[in-house]
């Protein structure tokens, strides 16, 4: 093998993981985000207040930071990541 | 009408999305990121229509000529930055220095934070976060700026993402009146919940 090949293959190796790496965190970016908003949840359960809706009005209801959380990393999962990661992948 | 803290939850989310957006970016690089006409007018036109949502915010929610006057200013300096940026990205503005409008916003946006709170950090757990944002917008305001000198690079895009997630998180901690560490002012009332 000539110098000049093993050189290529290397850089062409260093190339594809750096490319792994990235699809791999586009891909993480989003469910972590949700992941976080769940954590909250179960951290601070009074915040959900769907568990125990009696007496709650919509934006007690829904617009809660953990359910916001899920929602924005799920969002953005599935329209910014998803269409990005197969860019990257072309 | 949704309570106060409401609406700085919605706003929060819009911050997180903006974090995660520029991320993103950073994350695939400049020439993915650009692969679909729509992507690169994402974030700025989110940052425009998070200032123009902040119109209604200063007509229906504020309480104080200073609050209003505050939430004024974030309104128009999101508008400004969301703007410039889509001028840049459209190629309908050519000057690099259009690029100085997003670090202006940071510094408008910690100025009116730390003007308009006229209360000592621990008042209450609003104060806090009031000084807080302030600050980190103000100091924050150095990322965007080198972003505006060398626009493609990865570590100045890098911290305007991690400011928008840190001022997410701040504005996701907002409550109507509560205590920040265990303290509250006897002045600043009973807190709600």
């Amino acid at each position: 093998m000539s110098t000049h090949t093993a050189t290529e293959t290397a850089a062409s190796r260093a190339r594809s993981e750096h490319h792994v790496w990235r699809v791999r965190l586009l891909a993480s970016l989003g469910p972590l985000t949700a992941l976080a908003g769940v954590v909250w949840a179960i951290v601070q359960p009074y915040r959900v207040t769907l568990l125990h809706p009696h007496g709650q009005g919509f934006w007690w209801l829904f617009v809660q930071p953990p359910l916001l959380v899920v929602l924005a990393g799920a969002l953005f999962h599935v329209f910014v990541a998803r269409p990005l990661i197969e860019d990257l992948e072309e | 009408m949704p309570p106060a803290e409401h609406v700085h939850w919605m706003f929060a989310t819009g911050f997180l999305l903006l974090g995660l957006f520029l991320l993103a970016e950073v994350i695939a690089g400049e020439e993915v990121w650009q692969r679909r006409a729509w992507r690169p007018y994402l974030w700025p036109s989110f940052l425009f229509l998070m200032g123009v949502l902040m119109w209604p915010v200063m007509t229906f929610f504020t309480n104080s000529t200073i609050h209003m006057v505050a939430h004024g200013s974030w309104a128009q300096v999101m508008m400004f930055a969301g703007a410039a940026e889509l001028g840049l990205v459209k190629g309908k503005l050519h000057s690099p220095l259009w690029r100085l409008a997003t670090p202006f916003a940071f510094l408008v946006s910690g100025v009116a934070f730390l003007v308009h709170e006229q209360n000592p950090w621990l008042f209450q757990r609003s104060s806090f976060l009031h000084h807080l944002l302030g600050w980190t917008m103000v100091v924050g305001a150095v990322f965007p700026f080198a972003r505006a000198w060398r626009p493609n690079w990865a570590v100045a895009n890098a911290g305007i993402a991690i400011v928008f997630v840190f001022v997410s998180l701040a504005l996701f901690s907002d409550r109507d009146l509560a205590p920040v560490f265990g303290r509250l002012s006897p002045l600043a009332g009973e807190p709600h919940r």
